[in-house]
Protein backbone atom coordinates (compact mmCIF):
# COMPACT_ATOMS: atom_id res chain seq x y z
CA UNK A 1 0.00 0.00 0.00
CA UNK A 2 2.80 2.40 0.72
CA UNK A 3 4.04 1.81 -2.82
CA UNK A 4 1.21 3.80 -4.30
CA UNK A 5 1.62 6.60 -1.78
CA UNK A 6 5.34 7.08 -2.23
CA UNK A 7 5.84 6.30 -5.87
CA UNK A 8 8.30 8.64 -7.63
CA UNK A 9 5.82 9.38 -10.40
CA UNK A 10 3.31 10.80 -7.92
CA UNK A 11 5.99 12.87 -6.27
CA UNK A 12 7.16 14.29 -9.62
CA UNK A 13 3.57 15.13 -10.53
CA UNK A 14 3.08 16.86 -7.16
CA UNK A 15 6.19 18.98 -7.64
CA UNK A 16 5.20 19.77 -11.21
CA UNK A 17 1.81 21.14 -10.10
CA UNK A 18 3.30 23.14 -7.23
CA UNK A 19 6.14 24.54 -9.33
CA UNK A 20 3.73 25.58 -12.08
CA UNK A 21 1.56 27.40 -9.63
CA UNK A 22 4.54 29.01 -7.88
CA UNK A 23 5.64 30.31 -11.28
CA UNK A 24 2.17 31.73 -11.96
CA UNK A 25 2.18 33.39 -8.54
CA UNK A 26 5.64 34.93 -8.77
CA UNK A 27 6.12 35.63 -12.48
CA UNK A 28 4.18 38.93 -12.73
CA UNK A 29 5.93 40.33 -9.65
CA UNK A 30 9.29 39.24 -11.05
CA UNK A 31 8.65 40.86 -14.45
CA UNK A 32 7.67 44.18 -12.85
CA UNK A 33 10.68 44.31 -10.54
CA UNK A 34 13.31 43.45 -13.18
CA UNK A 35 11.89 45.96 -15.65
CA UNK A 36 11.95 48.75 -13.08
CA UNK A 37 15.73 48.75 -13.39
CA UNK A 38 15.85 48.95 -17.19
CA UNK A 39 15.91 51.75 -19.72
CA UNK A 40 12.73 52.58 -21.58
CA UNK A 41 14.04 51.05 -24.78
CA UNK A 42 14.98 47.79 -23.07
CA UNK A 43 11.63 47.55 -21.30
CA UNK A 44 9.87 47.34 -24.64
CA UNK A 45 12.52 45.47 -26.65
CA UNK A 46 13.16 42.62 -24.20
CA UNK A 47 10.59 42.69 -21.39
CA UNK A 48 11.63 39.30 -20.03
CA UNK A 49 15.42 39.88 -20.00
CA UNK A 50 17.26 40.63 -16.79
CA UNK A 51 18.81 44.08 -16.59
CA UNK A 52 22.49 44.08 -17.62
CA UNK A 53 25.23 46.72 -17.67
CA UNK A 54 23.90 48.09 -20.93
CA UNK A 55 20.23 48.30 -20.07
CA UNK A 56 20.49 49.20 -16.38
CA UNK A 57 18.78 52.53 -15.76
CA UNK A 58 17.62 54.17 -12.53
CA UNK A 59 15.59 56.90 -14.22
CA UNK A 60 12.27 55.50 -12.99
CA UNK A 61 13.30 55.57 -9.35
CA UNK A 62 14.70 59.09 -9.77
CA UNK A 63 11.37 60.32 -11.17
CA UNK A 64 9.44 58.69 -8.35
CA UNK A 65 11.65 60.14 -5.64
CA UNK A 66 11.61 63.58 -7.23
CA UNK A 67 7.89 63.79 -8.03
CA UNK A 68 5.90 62.03 -5.42
CA UNK A 69 6.42 62.75 -1.76
CA UNK A 70 6.86 59.04 -1.15
CA UNK A 71 8.82 59.44 2.04
CA UNK A 72 5.90 61.35 3.58
CA UNK A 73 3.39 58.75 2.31
CA UNK A 74 5.52 56.01 3.77
CA UNK A 75 5.66 57.77 7.15
CA UNK A 76 1.88 58.25 7.09
CA UNK A 77 1.32 54.57 6.36
CA UNK A 78 3.71 53.61 9.14
CA UNK A 79 2.00 55.94 11.63
CA UNK A 80 -1.47 54.68 10.76
CA UNK A 81 -0.48 51.01 10.74
CA UNK A 82 1.58 51.08 13.94
CA UNK A 83 -0.99 53.26 15.74
CA UNK A 84 -3.93 51.05 14.79
CA UNK A 85 -1.96 47.93 15.59
CA UNK A 86 -1.13 49.22 19.05
CA UNK A 87 -4.77 49.92 19.90
CA UNK A 88 -6.09 46.73 18.31
CA UNK A 89 -3.63 44.63 20.29
CA UNK A 90 -4.05 46.48 23.60
CA UNK A 91 -7.85 46.84 23.54
CA UNK A 92 -8.31 43.47 21.87
CA UNK A 93 -6.19 41.66 24.45
CA UNK A 94 -7.95 43.41 27.34
CA UNK A 95 -11.39 42.48 26.04
CA UNK A 96 -10.27 38.95 25.21
CA UNK A 97 -8.93 38.56 28.76
CA UNK A 98 -12.21 39.76 30.29
CA UNK A 99 -14.23 37.39 28.09
CA UNK A 100 -12.05 34.32 28.63
CA UNK A 101 -11.16 34.83 32.31
CA UNK A 102 -14.30 35.99 34.11
CA UNK A 103 -17.78 34.59 34.30
CA UNK A 104 -20.29 37.40 34.37
CA UNK A 105 -23.77 38.12 33.14
CA UNK A 106 -23.77 38.92 29.45
CA UNK A 107 -20.39 37.36 28.73
CA UNK A 108 -21.70 35.42 25.73
CA UNK A 109 -23.69 38.42 24.53
CA UNK A 110 -20.66 40.72 24.54
CA UNK A 111 -18.65 38.02 22.76
CA UNK A 112 -21.28 37.62 20.05
CA UNK A 113 -21.69 41.40 19.74
CA UNK A 114 -17.98 41.80 19.08
CA UNK A 115 -17.91 38.79 16.72
CA UNK A 116 -20.57 40.42 14.51
CA UNK A 117 -17.86 42.61 13.03
CA UNK A 118 -16.01 39.60 11.64
CA UNK A 119 -18.83 38.94 9.18
CA UNK A 120 -20.24 42.41 8.50
CA UNK A 121 -17.69 44.65 6.77
CA UNK A 122 -17.14 48.10 8.31
CA UNK A 123 -17.22 49.65 4.83
CA UNK A 124 -21.00 49.46 4.73
CA UNK A 125 -21.07 52.20 7.37
CA UNK A 126 -18.85 54.51 5.33
CA UNK A 127 -21.53 57.14 4.65
CA UNK A 128 -22.14 57.69 8.37
CA UNK A 129 -18.46 57.30 9.29
CA UNK A 130 -17.64 60.18 6.95
CA UNK A 131 -20.40 62.30 8.54
CA UNK A 132 -19.04 61.45 11.98
CA UNK A 133 -15.53 62.44 10.99
CA UNK A 134 -16.73 65.67 9.37
CA UNK A 135 -18.72 66.51 12.50
CA UNK A 136 -15.74 65.89 14.78
CA UNK A 137 -13.31 67.70 12.48
CA UNK A 138 -11.21 64.60 11.92
CA UNK A 139 -11.40 64.52 8.12
CA UNK A 140 -7.93 64.51 6.55
CA UNK A 141 -6.24 63.48 9.76
CA UNK A 142 -4.41 60.26 10.40
CA UNK A 143 -6.41 59.95 13.64
CA UNK A 144 -9.57 59.20 11.67
CA UNK A 145 -7.83 56.31 9.91
CA UNK A 146 -6.41 54.96 13.17
CA UNK A 147 -9.90 55.00 14.72
CA UNK A 148 -11.52 53.23 11.78
CA UNK A 149 -8.83 50.57 11.53
CA UNK A 150 -8.91 49.97 15.28
CA UNK A 151 -12.64 49.29 15.07
CA UNK A 152 -12.11 47.15 11.97
CA UNK A 153 -9.36 45.03 13.53
CA UNK A 154 -10.89 44.49 16.98
CA UNK A 155 -13.47 41.74 16.25
CA UNK A 156 -11.00 39.24 14.80
CA UNK A 157 -8.34 40.15 17.38
CA UNK A 158 -10.71 39.52 20.29
CA UNK A 159 -11.86 36.26 18.74
CA UNK A 160 -8.36 34.84 18.16
CA UNK A 161 -6.82 36.15 21.39
CA UNK A 162 -9.58 34.79 23.62
CA UNK A 163 -9.00 31.33 22.11
CA UNK A 164 -5.37 31.57 23.13
CA UNK A 165 -6.03 33.08 26.56
CA UNK A 166 -8.22 30.12 27.52
CA UNK A 167 -5.09 27.99 27.31
CA UNK A 168 -3.13 30.01 29.91
CA UNK A 169 -2.93 27.93 33.07
CA UNK A 170 -5.34 28.85 35.87
CA UNK A 171 -2.83 27.79 38.51
CA UNK A 172 -0.46 30.52 37.45
CA UNK A 173 -3.13 33.21 37.66
CA UNK A 174 -4.39 31.90 41.00
CA UNK A 175 -0.85 31.83 42.36
CA UNK A 176 -0.59 35.47 41.34
CA UNK A 177 -3.85 36.27 43.14
CA UNK A 178 -2.65 34.55 46.32
CA UNK A 179 0.50 36.65 46.15
CA UNK A 180 -1.76 39.69 46.18
CA UNK A 181 -1.41 40.81 42.55
CA UNK A 182 -4.28 42.92 41.30
CA UNK A 183 -6.26 41.71 38.27
CA UNK A 184 -4.55 44.39 36.17
CA UNK A 185 -1.10 43.15 37.15
CA UNK A 186 -2.10 39.57 36.44
CA UNK A 187 -3.13 40.63 32.96
CA UNK A 188 -0.14 42.83 32.15
CA UNK A 189 2.60 40.90 33.98
CA UNK A 190 1.51 37.26 33.73
CA UNK A 191 -0.90 36.75 30.86
CA UNK A 192 0.31 39.20 28.22
CA UNK A 193 3.88 37.84 28.07
CA UNK A 194 2.52 34.31 27.73
CA UNK A 195 0.31 35.09 24.74
CA UNK A 196 3.01 37.03 22.91
CA UNK A 197 3.15 34.55 19.99
CA UNK A 198 -0.60 34.90 19.49
CA UNK A 199 -0.24 38.69 19.61
CA UNK A 200 2.36 38.52 16.84
CA UNK A 201 -0.03 36.46 14.74
CA UNK A 202 -2.88 38.90 15.24
CA UNK A 203 -0.47 41.75 14.46
CA UNK A 204 0.43 40.30 11.06
CA UNK A 205 -3.23 39.59 10.25
CA UNK A 206 -4.31 43.08 11.21
CA UNK A 207 -1.41 44.82 9.54
CA UNK A 208 -1.78 43.59 5.94
CA UNK A 209 -5.32 44.86 5.24
CA UNK A 210 -4.56 48.20 6.95
CA UNK A 211 -1.38 48.80 4.98
CA UNK A 212 -3.06 47.83 1.71
CA UNK A 213 -6.40 49.59 2.18
CA UNK A 214 -7.43 52.08 -0.48
CA UNK A 215 -11.07 52.77 0.45
CA UNK A 216 -10.74 54.68 3.73
CA UNK A 217 -7.64 56.75 2.82
CA UNK A 218 -9.45 57.73 -0.38
CA UNK A 219 -12.57 58.79 1.48
CA UNK A 220 -11.41 60.01 4.88
CA UNK A 221 -7.90 61.36 4.31
CA UNK A 222 -7.14 62.15 0.66
CA UNK A 223 -5.16 65.34 1.44
CA UNK A 224 -1.57 65.50 0.24
CA UNK A 225 -0.17 65.58 3.78
CA UNK A 226 -2.16 62.54 4.96
CA UNK A 227 -1.96 60.25 1.92
CA UNK A 228 -0.91 56.71 2.71
CA UNK A 229 1.55 54.89 0.48
CA UNK A 230 -1.24 52.83 -1.10
CA UNK A 231 -3.28 55.89 -2.04
CA UNK A 232 -0.11 57.80 -2.93
CA UNK A 233 1.05 55.18 -5.40
CA UNK A 234 -2.46 54.85 -6.83
CA UNK A 235 -2.60 58.59 -7.56
CA UNK A 236 1.01 58.74 -8.75
CA UNK A 237 0.61 55.84 -11.17
CA UNK A 238 -2.62 57.35 -12.46
CA UNK A 239 -0.79 60.58 -13.31
CA UNK A 240 2.33 58.99 -14.77
CA UNK A 241 0.53 56.31 -16.71
CA UNK A 242 2.60 56.83 -19.85
CA UNK A 243 5.96 57.05 -18.05
CA UNK A 244 6.66 53.34 -17.88
CA UNK A 245 9.92 53.70 -16.00
CA UNK A 246 8.25 55.69 -13.25
CA UNK A 247 5.23 53.36 -13.02
CA UNK A 248 7.38 50.24 -12.81
CA UNK A 249 9.64 51.87 -10.22
CA UNK A 250 6.67 53.01 -8.12
CA UNK A 251 5.20 49.49 -8.21
CA UNK A 252 8.54 47.98 -7.17
CA UNK A 253 8.85 50.46 -4.32
CA UNK A 254 5.37 49.48 -3.16
CA UNK A 255 6.09 45.75 -3.41
CA UNK A 256 9.54 45.47 -1.85
CA UNK A 257 8.93 46.68 1.76
CA UNK A 258 5.85 44.45 2.11
CA UNK A 259 7.73 41.53 0.63
CA UNK A 260 10.64 41.93 3.08
CA UNK A 261 8.26 42.20 6.05
CA UNK A 262 6.36 39.14 4.83
CA UNK A 263 9.49 37.03 4.49
CA UNK A 264 10.48 37.98 8.04
CA UNK A 265 7.06 37.24 9.54
CA UNK A 266 5.75 34.51 7.24
CA UNK A 267 6.26 31.77 9.81
CA UNK A 268 4.13 33.65 12.35
CA UNK A 269 1.45 34.32 9.77
CA UNK A 270 1.24 30.72 8.63
CA UNK A 271 1.24 29.44 12.19
CA UNK A 272 -1.58 31.84 12.97
CA UNK A 273 -3.73 30.77 10.04
CA UNK A 274 -3.24 27.11 10.83
CA UNK A 275 -3.87 27.57 14.57
CA UNK A 276 -6.97 29.68 13.94
CA UNK A 277 -8.46 27.26 11.45
CA UNK A 278 -8.00 24.16 13.58
CA UNK A 279 -10.18 25.63 16.30
CA UNK B 1 -24.52 37.04 44.63
CA UNK B 2 -23.92 40.76 44.71
CA UNK B 3 -24.07 40.59 48.52
CA UNK B 4 -21.05 38.35 48.65
CA UNK B 5 -18.92 39.94 46.00
CA UNK B 6 -18.17 43.59 45.38
CA UNK B 7 -18.84 44.80 41.85
CA UNK B 8 -15.92 43.75 39.71
CA UNK B 9 -14.92 47.02 38.14
CA UNK B 10 -11.90 45.51 36.43
CA UNK B 11 -14.17 43.60 34.02
CA UNK B 12 -15.66 46.90 32.90
CA UNK B 13 -12.21 48.47 32.59
CA UNK B 14 -10.97 45.56 30.48
CA UNK B 15 -14.00 45.55 28.18
CA UNK B 16 -14.74 49.26 27.89
CA UNK B 17 -12.11 50.47 25.37
CA UNK B 18 -12.80 47.73 22.83
CA UNK B 19 -16.58 47.92 23.17
CA UNK B 20 -16.60 51.73 23.02
CA UNK B 21 -14.40 52.09 19.93
CA UNK B 22 -16.19 49.24 18.17
CA UNK B 23 -19.62 50.63 18.99
CA UNK B 24 -18.81 54.24 18.15
CA UNK B 25 -16.93 53.67 14.88
CA UNK B 26 -18.53 50.52 13.55
CA UNK B 27 -21.96 49.66 14.94
CA UNK B 28 -23.46 53.15 15.28
CA UNK B 29 -22.33 54.27 11.79
CA UNK B 30 -23.65 51.02 10.36
CA UNK B 31 -27.10 51.66 11.78
CA UNK B 32 -26.87 55.38 11.01
CA UNK B 33 -26.23 54.41 7.38
CA UNK B 34 -29.24 52.10 7.37
CA UNK B 35 -31.23 54.98 8.83
CA UNK B 36 -29.92 57.53 6.31
CA UNK B 37 -31.23 55.38 3.50
CA UNK B 38 -34.75 56.27 4.66
CA UNK B 39 -34.21 60.01 4.20
CA UNK B 40 -33.80 62.26 1.24
CA UNK B 41 -32.21 65.69 0.94
CA UNK B 42 -34.31 68.44 -0.63
CA UNK B 43 -32.71 71.89 -0.76
CA UNK B 44 -30.13 70.81 1.78
CA UNK B 45 -32.79 69.81 4.25
CA UNK B 46 -33.09 66.20 5.23
CA UNK B 47 -36.59 64.80 4.93
CA UNK B 48 -38.03 61.45 5.86
CA UNK B 49 -38.72 59.54 2.69
CA UNK B 50 -39.69 56.09 3.92
CA UNK B 51 -38.73 53.46 1.41
CA UNK B 52 -38.68 56.05 -1.38
CA UNK B 53 -34.97 55.65 -2.04
CA UNK B 54 -35.42 51.95 -2.51
CA UNK B 55 -38.36 52.56 -4.83
CA UNK B 56 -36.03 54.76 -6.89
CA UNK B 57 -33.22 52.23 -6.71
CA UNK B 58 -35.37 49.31 -7.88
CA UNK B 59 -38.09 51.14 -9.80
CA UNK B 60 -36.46 54.04 -11.67
CA UNK B 61 -35.08 52.47 -14.86
CA UNK B 62 -31.84 54.51 -14.74
CA UNK B 63 -31.04 53.38 -11.22
CA UNK B 64 -32.35 49.85 -11.38
CA UNK B 65 -30.44 49.10 -14.60
CA UNK B 66 -27.19 50.09 -12.89
CA UNK B 67 -28.08 48.23 -9.72
CA UNK B 68 -28.98 44.95 -11.42
CA UNK B 69 -25.94 45.27 -13.68
CA UNK B 70 -23.70 45.70 -10.62
CA UNK B 71 -25.41 42.87 -8.74
CA UNK B 72 -25.20 40.55 -11.76
CA UNK B 73 -21.52 41.36 -12.28
CA UNK B 74 -20.87 40.86 -8.60
CA UNK B 75 -22.58 37.47 -8.70
CA UNK B 76 -20.46 36.40 -11.67
CA UNK B 77 -17.36 37.68 -9.83
CA UNK B 78 -18.32 35.44 -6.89
CA UNK B 79 -19.08 32.41 -9.12
CA UNK B 80 -15.64 32.66 -10.76
CA UNK B 81 -14.04 32.69 -7.31
CA UNK B 82 -16.02 29.65 -6.19
CA UNK B 83 -15.31 27.69 -9.38
CA UNK B 84 -11.64 28.60 -9.82
CA UNK B 85 -10.11 29.93 -6.62
CA UNK B 86 -11.45 27.39 -4.15
CA UNK B 87 -10.81 24.20 -6.20
CA UNK B 88 -7.25 25.35 -6.98
CA UNK B 89 -6.75 26.18 -3.30
CA UNK B 90 -8.00 22.74 -2.27
CA UNK B 91 -5.84 20.99 -4.87
CA UNK B 92 -2.70 22.84 -3.78
CA UNK B 93 -3.47 22.18 -0.10
CA UNK B 94 -4.06 18.48 -0.76
CA UNK B 95 -0.66 18.19 -2.45
CA UNK B 96 1.11 20.29 0.19
CA UNK B 97 -0.28 18.29 3.09
CA UNK B 98 1.51 15.12 2.00
CA UNK B 99 3.99 14.65 4.87
CA UNK B 100 6.67 13.27 2.56
CA UNK B 101 6.67 16.27 0.24
CA UNK B 102 9.94 18.16 0.23
CA UNK B 103 10.03 21.95 0.14
CA UNK B 104 6.44 22.40 1.35
CA UNK B 105 7.44 25.49 3.34
CA UNK B 106 8.94 27.09 0.24
CA UNK B 107 5.86 26.50 -1.89
CA UNK B 108 3.55 27.70 0.87
CA UNK B 109 5.48 30.94 1.32
CA UNK B 110 5.80 31.61 -2.42
CA UNK B 111 2.18 30.90 -3.35
CA UNK B 112 0.97 33.20 -0.55
CA UNK B 113 3.02 36.20 -1.78
CA UNK B 114 0.33 37.72 -4.08
CA UNK B 115 -2.11 37.77 -1.15
CA UNK B 116 0.03 40.24 0.80
CA UNK B 117 0.26 42.75 -2.06
CA UNK B 118 -2.12 45.68 -2.17
CA UNK B 119 -4.95 45.79 -4.72
CA UNK B 120 -3.37 48.87 -6.22
CA UNK B 121 -0.17 46.97 -6.96
CA UNK B 122 -2.02 43.90 -8.21
CA UNK B 123 -4.34 45.96 -10.41
CA UNK B 124 -1.53 47.86 -12.10
CA UNK B 125 0.83 44.88 -12.35
CA UNK B 126 -1.79 42.96 -14.32
CA UNK B 127 -2.78 45.98 -16.33
CA UNK B 128 0.84 46.19 -17.50
CA UNK B 129 1.20 42.43 -17.98
CA UNK B 130 -1.90 42.25 -20.16
CA UNK B 131 -1.20 45.48 -22.00
CA UNK B 132 -1.14 45.06 -25.76
CA UNK B 133 1.46 47.86 -25.92
CA UNK B 134 3.99 46.09 -23.77
CA UNK B 135 3.50 42.66 -25.16
CA UNK B 136 4.46 40.38 -22.28
CA UNK B 137 1.23 38.42 -22.60
CA UNK B 138 1.26 38.19 -26.44
CA UNK B 139 4.95 37.19 -26.36
CA UNK B 140 4.25 34.41 -23.88
CA UNK B 141 1.30 33.14 -25.89
CA UNK B 142 3.45 33.31 -29.00
CA UNK B 143 6.06 31.13 -27.33
CA UNK B 144 3.50 28.34 -26.95
CA UNK B 145 1.99 28.98 -30.36
CA UNK B 146 -1.28 30.48 -29.16
CA UNK B 147 -0.78 34.06 -30.19
CA UNK B 148 -4.10 34.17 -32.00
CA UNK B 149 -5.85 33.83 -28.64
CA UNK B 150 -4.57 37.18 -27.43
CA UNK B 151 -7.03 40.02 -27.02
CA UNK B 152 -6.91 43.21 -24.96
CA UNK B 153 -8.88 41.38 -22.30
CA UNK B 154 -9.28 44.27 -19.87
CA UNK B 155 -10.60 46.52 -22.62
CA UNK B 156 -13.28 44.22 -24.05
CA UNK B 157 -16.72 44.27 -22.52
CA UNK B 158 -17.19 40.53 -22.83
CA UNK B 159 -13.88 39.57 -21.19
CA UNK B 160 -13.05 42.36 -18.75
CA UNK B 161 -15.05 41.17 -15.75
CA UNK B 162 -13.89 37.56 -15.99
CA UNK B 163 -10.30 38.75 -16.42
CA UNK B 164 -10.55 40.87 -13.27
CA UNK B 165 -12.14 38.00 -11.37
CA UNK B 166 -9.26 35.75 -12.41
CA UNK B 167 -6.75 38.41 -11.31
CA UNK B 168 -8.48 38.48 -7.95
CA UNK B 169 -8.33 34.68 -7.85
CA UNK B 170 -4.60 34.89 -8.59
CA UNK B 171 -4.21 37.24 -5.64
CA UNK B 172 -6.27 35.33 -3.08
CA UNK B 173 -5.75 31.65 -3.84
CA UNK B 174 -3.37 31.56 -0.85
CA UNK B 175 -6.21 31.96 1.65
CA UNK B 176 -8.26 28.82 0.80
CA UNK B 177 -4.98 26.98 0.35
CA UNK B 178 -3.82 27.81 3.87
CA UNK B 179 -7.17 27.16 5.57
CA UNK B 180 -7.66 23.79 3.85
CA UNK B 181 -4.02 22.92 4.48
CA UNK B 182 -4.56 23.54 8.19
CA UNK B 183 -7.73 21.45 8.18
CA UNK B 184 -5.99 18.57 6.39
CA UNK B 185 -3.11 18.64 8.88
CA UNK B 186 -5.55 18.38 11.78
CA UNK B 187 -6.92 15.01 10.57
CA UNK B 188 -5.47 12.48 13.00
CA UNK B 189 -2.99 9.92 11.70
CA UNK B 190 -5.12 7.04 13.03
CA UNK B 191 -7.92 7.89 10.61
CA UNK B 192 -5.53 7.88 7.66
CA UNK B 193 -3.87 4.67 8.85
CA UNK B 194 -7.23 2.96 9.25
CA UNK B 195 -8.11 3.96 5.68
CA UNK B 196 -4.83 2.54 4.44
CA UNK B 197 -5.45 -0.71 6.27
CA UNK B 198 -8.66 -0.95 4.27
CA UNK B 199 -6.72 -0.31 1.08
CA UNK B 200 -8.01 3.22 0.49
CA UNK B 201 -5.07 5.32 -0.71
CA UNK B 202 -4.22 8.14 -3.07
CA UNK B 203 -7.03 9.96 -4.80
CA UNK B 204 -9.80 7.76 -3.47
CA UNK B 205 -8.49 8.39 0.04
CA UNK B 206 -8.84 12.11 -0.62
CA UNK B 207 -12.39 11.86 -1.98
CA UNK B 208 -13.73 9.32 0.49
CA UNK B 209 -11.91 10.13 3.74
CA UNK B 210 -10.37 13.58 3.74
CA UNK B 211 -12.90 15.61 1.76
CA UNK B 212 -15.85 14.80 4.06
CA UNK B 213 -13.68 15.73 7.04
CA UNK B 214 -12.74 19.15 5.65
CA UNK B 215 -16.25 20.13 4.50
CA UNK B 216 -16.71 22.56 7.44
CA UNK B 217 -13.55 24.40 6.34
CA UNK B 218 -14.83 24.56 2.77
CA UNK B 219 -18.02 26.09 4.19
CA UNK B 220 -16.02 28.75 6.03
CA UNK B 221 -14.03 29.54 2.88
CA UNK B 222 -17.21 29.89 0.86
CA UNK B 223 -18.73 32.40 3.25
CA UNK B 224 -15.45 34.34 3.52
CA UNK B 225 -15.30 34.48 -0.27
CA UNK B 226 -18.92 35.63 -0.41
CA UNK B 227 -18.45 38.47 2.10
CA UNK B 228 -15.16 39.49 0.51
CA UNK B 229 -16.56 39.54 -3.03
CA UNK B 230 -19.77 41.44 -2.27
CA UNK B 231 -17.68 44.05 -0.47
CA UNK B 232 -14.95 44.30 -3.13
CA UNK B 233 -13.98 47.64 -4.60
CA UNK B 234 -10.24 48.28 -4.62
CA UNK B 235 -9.16 46.00 -7.47
CA UNK B 236 -11.78 47.27 -9.91
CA UNK B 237 -11.12 50.87 -8.89
CA UNK B 238 -7.36 50.54 -9.41
CA UNK B 239 -7.55 48.65 -12.67
CA UNK B 240 -10.58 50.26 -14.33
CA UNK B 241 -11.28 53.46 -12.38
CA UNK B 242 -14.50 54.54 -10.68
CA UNK B 243 -16.44 54.20 -13.94
CA UNK B 244 -15.68 50.47 -13.98
CA UNK B 245 -15.19 50.43 -17.72
CA UNK B 246 -15.49 49.41 -20.47
CA UNK B 247 -19.08 50.68 -20.47
CA UNK B 248 -19.72 49.57 -16.84
CA UNK B 249 -18.95 45.97 -17.78
CA UNK B 250 -16.91 45.55 -14.58
CA UNK B 251 -19.17 47.58 -12.29
CA UNK B 252 -19.79 45.80 -9.00
CA UNK B 253 -21.70 46.93 -5.92
CA UNK B 254 -18.62 48.50 -4.29
CA UNK B 255 -17.81 50.74 -7.28
CA UNK B 256 -21.52 51.55 -7.75
CA UNK B 257 -21.70 52.65 -4.09
CA UNK B 258 -18.57 54.77 -4.47
CA UNK B 259 -19.86 56.52 -7.61
CA UNK B 260 -23.28 57.16 -6.13
CA UNK B 261 -21.94 58.45 -2.83
CA UNK B 262 -19.20 60.71 -4.23
CA UNK B 263 -20.57 61.46 -7.67
CA UNK B 264 -18.67 61.21 -10.91
CA UNK B 265 -18.35 63.40 -13.95
CA UNK B 266 -21.60 65.42 -14.07
CA UNK B 267 -23.59 63.52 -11.51
CA UNK B 268 -23.44 64.92 -7.98
CA UNK B 269 -22.81 62.67 -5.05
CA UNK B 270 -25.92 61.61 -3.17
CA UNK B 271 -25.36 60.33 0.32
CA UNK B 272 -28.92 59.09 0.81
CA UNK B 273 -28.85 56.99 -2.34
CA UNK B 274 -25.36 55.87 -1.34
CA UNK B 275 -26.76 54.79 2.00
CA UNK B 276 -29.57 52.96 0.21
CA UNK B 277 -27.04 50.98 -1.84
CA UNK B 278 -24.99 50.25 1.28
CA UNK B 279 -28.19 49.02 2.94
CA UNK B 280 -28.93 46.75 -0.01
CA UNK B 281 -25.36 45.39 0.25
CA UNK B 282 -25.85 44.91 3.99
CA UNK B 283 -28.93 42.78 3.43
CA UNK B 284 -27.30 40.79 0.63
CA UNK B 285 -24.36 39.97 2.90
CA UNK B 286 -26.69 39.32 5.84
CA UNK B 287 -28.75 36.86 3.78
CA UNK B 288 -25.57 35.09 2.69
CA UNK B 289 -24.28 34.85 6.25
CA UNK B 290 -27.67 33.60 7.51
CA UNK B 291 -27.86 30.93 4.80
CA UNK B 292 -24.40 29.83 5.83
CA UNK B 293 -25.10 29.85 9.59
CA UNK B 294 -28.53 28.23 9.54
CA UNK B 295 -28.72 26.15 6.38
CA UNK B 296 -25.15 25.03 5.75
CA UNK B 297 -23.22 25.07 8.97
CA UNK B 298 -25.81 23.22 11.02
CA UNK B 299 -26.08 20.45 8.41
CA UNK B 300 -22.37 19.87 8.11
CA UNK B 301 -21.40 17.16 10.48
CA UNK B 302 -18.42 18.06 12.60
CA UNK B 303 -16.16 15.24 13.60
CA UNK B 304 -14.60 15.43 17.01
CA UNK B 305 -11.29 13.67 17.34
Amino acid sequence: MSVSRHSPARSVAAHAVLLTYTLIALFPVFVIVINAFKSRKAIFAHPLALPNAETLDWVGFKTVLKQGDFFQYFLNSMTVTVGSLFFVLLFGAMAAFALSEYRFKGNTMVGLYLALGIMIPIRLGTVAILQLMVASGLVNTLTSLVLVYTAQGLPLAVFILSEFMRQVSDDLKNAGRIDGLSEYRIFFRLVLPLVRPAMATVAVFTMIPIWNDLWFPLILAPAESTKTITLGSQVFIGQFVTDWNAVLAALSLAILPVLVLYLIFSRQLIRGITAGAVK
Amino acid sequence: MSDRKPFRWHIVVFLAPAVLVYTAIMIIPLFATLNLSLFTTVDRVSQFNGLGNFRTLFGDPRWSASFWNALGNNTWFFIVHMLVQNPIGILLAAILSNPRLRGAAFYRTAIFIPTILSFVVVGFVWKLMLSPIWGVAPDLLNAVGLKSLFAPWLGKEEYALTTLALISVWQFVGIPMMLIYAALLSIPDEVIEAAEMDGITGASQFWKIKLPLILPSIGIISILTFVGNFNAFDLIYSAQGALAGPNFATDILGTFLYRTFFGFQLQLGDQNMGAAIATAMFFIILIGVCIYLFAIQTRLRRYQF
